[in-house]
């Protein structure tokens, strides 16, 4: 009973703020009533719904952030929309006086850059392969939003990341940065550390109390990322989606849950099983308890099982016909 | 209402007909995806034959196609029907409707396999009893579109020619409802012919025979069936001593592979 109260209890306090109003995006005013949150001085988080795309939501389900360094402001992903970046620039207009300074793309996936044109006369700064496979990508991005969003996403086209950016120490203004590229929820998966604050963006390498997105993703590569992010002892680290724990949880969820599905996957294609069951198999009640289960689970069987099913057939031998 | 509402709608009204009496126990003439094409459907690909709508006849796809160049369908035929002799796949909505055509023999009346879906489309498997009669069973796949006008990755590369025909297998031990099972994905880039300069390129015919050469299920695929398919096949006693996996495309090329 007592240790249930103390594990109740550290819950509550490594949830940084879940106790904040959620503001929620207006369909008639097409407002996403972006808020920002300070997580440390000059800081700061713009939470996305932790749910799956959708119109009730103006599918804003990322988590973008912005960081002053005394020589303006760093911007870190600029949302699903033209509309969402407008509002986030306006955000950061209404929170400080420095211009913003860059944008930062940690991935290639959409929310992560269909905002850029509201930051059109900004550097916009990404790692070769994003930029490559962001270009790659646009127009089926556009399209899959428009149909997916409606309306939020009219005069929305997609601006590409337009500087190559490289893993390593990085100084904008009074601010010490360091850059570092992993590998596993995409082909570059790149993660901000604010040596000041000790504030961590890890984008998509973590995604906390949700199920992860896998439609470039590579498990064993991801599993290793997460393990290297955890060596470096993180304290507060910011997901691309769902909530900012203090205590790099949401790292520790999704390498539960990438190892869950792993085994699980292996063993599945072992047995000879096919898809449909395996997408009716039974999943550990904590993963069907995350955000957007029923869809994105449905996804990473699509996504990730044929690899596995690959694996468990063998080279059949020729015959003479 | 927006057309999407409009859309929701209609999921909602389909999803309460399969779970409401329209799709009970006993076969029905009324079909449950209330769907134009199907009575053209029934003529051409059922030759006309009288059909019931029966839930006996289980099909299992996704909710929606997260990949619409891989959407995966298993079905099987309750054995209250009886012996099944030819099961027919078939979908409403796509530009090829046919999708393959299995006669099980000696096999279980259950397959596994993967299509090509073009559009939000009832997927329809029918069973013929052997009193002539085609029970129909089906389900709603919901989709962004574009499975069957797009080439597939071994066409985007140019490496299917590599790999054509090679067969990769294995027999599992069954689960439930089966006591072996066949996994097998046979390499073929599966063109439908509707990507333009690109004509229909497919496997057109698979046996499944044991080692003294006996045919134990065959299946005629159509221009749907995904790229590389890979189908599983339910088996009531395991074949011993491996099964040959014999075919051919509709250019002539040969399949024939042994899997243990």
């Amino acid at each position: 009973m007592t240790r249930g109260i103390a594990s109740l209890l550290v819950g509550l306090l490594t949830l940084v703020g879940a106790a904040q109003a959620q503001h929620k995006a207006e369909l008639a005013t097409l407002d996403y009533h972006l808020s920002a949150r300070a997580l440390a001085p000059g800081v700061y988080v713009v939470e996305g719904d932790n749910a799956d795309f959708s119109v009730a939501n103006g599918c804003n389900i990322i988590n973008t952030g912005f960081i002053t360094t005394g020589d303006g402001v760093v911007v870190v992903n600029t949302g699903p929309s033209r509309r969402y970046g407008e509002q986030l620039r306006s955000l950061i207009a209404r929170t400080t006086k420095e211009p913003v300074r860059k944008v930062l793309q940690l991935n290639l996936h959409p929310d992560y850059f269909m905002g850029h044109q509201a930051f059109v006369d900004v550097q916009r700064l990404a790692t070769p392969a994003t930029r490559a496979g962001a270009a790659a990508e646009a127009a089926a991005y556009e399209t899959n939003l428009y149909r997916l969003c409606g309306d939020w996403m009219t005069g929305t086209e997609a601006l590409l990341p337009d500087t190559d950016v490289a893993p390593g120490p990085w100084r904008v203004g009074q601010r010490e940065f360091e850059l570092r590229e992993y590998r596993g929820h995409t082909g570059s998966d790149l993660v901000l550390l604010d040596k000041t604050s000790g504030v961590a963006f890890v984008g998509g390498l973590a995604f906390s109390r949700r199920v992860p997105t896998t439609p470039h993703a590579r498990v064993s590569e991801w599993l290793l990322s997460i393990e290297a992010l955890q060596s470096l002892g993180l304290q507060t680290v910011v997901p691309s989606h769902g909530p900012v724990f203090a205590d790099g949880s949401g790292l520790a969820q999704t390498r539960r849950y990438l190892q869950w599905l792993d085994g699980h996957f292996r063993q599945a294609a072992q047995q000879g099983l096919e898809m449909n069951e395996l997408l009716r198999a039974p999943v550990p009640a904590e993963f069907r308890a995350w955000a957007a289960f029923d869809t994105e689970y449905l996804r990473n069987v699509a996504h990730l099982y044929p690899l596995y099913e690959r694996d468990a057939l063998r080279p059949a031998a020729k015959l003479k016909p | 209402m927006s057309s999407a509402a409009r859309r929701r709608c209609l999921i909602a009204c389909l999803a309460a007909l399969c779970a409401g009496p329209g799709l009970a126990a006993v076969p029905s003439h009324a079909d449950p995806f209330q769907s134009l094409p199907w009575e053209d459907m029934r003529r051409e690909y059922l030759g006309g034959a009288r059909a019931v709508f029966d839930e006996r006849v289980q099909v299992q796809g996704p909710a929606f196609a997260e990949d619409p160049m891989n959407v995966p369908i298993s079905l099987r035929v309750d054995s209250t029907l009886g012996p099944v002799a030819q099961i027919v796949v078939l979908v409403d909505r796509n530009p090829i409707r046919r999708v393959l055509e299995y006669f099980p023999m000696q096999a279980l009346p259950a397959l596994s396999f993967r299509f090509k879906l073009e559009q939000a489309s009832p997927v329809r498997v029918a069973a013929r009893t052997a009193d002539g009669v085609w029970h129909v069973g089906g389900t709603w796949v919901e989709s962004a579109g574009g499975g069957c006008t797009v080439s597939g990755a071994t066409r985007k590369d140019g490496s299917w020619p590599q790999t054509l025909g090679e067969v990769t297998g294995r027999l599992f031990n069954g689960g439930e409802a089966s006591s072996a099972r066949l996994r097998m994905r046979v390499m073929h880039p599966m063109d439908t012919g509707l990507v333009g300069g690109i004509p229909a390129f497919f496997v057109n015919r698979l046996s499944v025979r044991d080692a003294a050469g006996t045919e134990l299920a065959r299946l005629q695929t159509y221009e749907p069936v995904s790229e590389n398919p890979v189908f599983s096949f339910d088996f009531a006693q395991a074949p011993t001593g491996g099964v040959r996996v014999v075919g051919s495309d509709n250019n002539g090329n040969r399949i024939a592979s042994q899997v243990e």
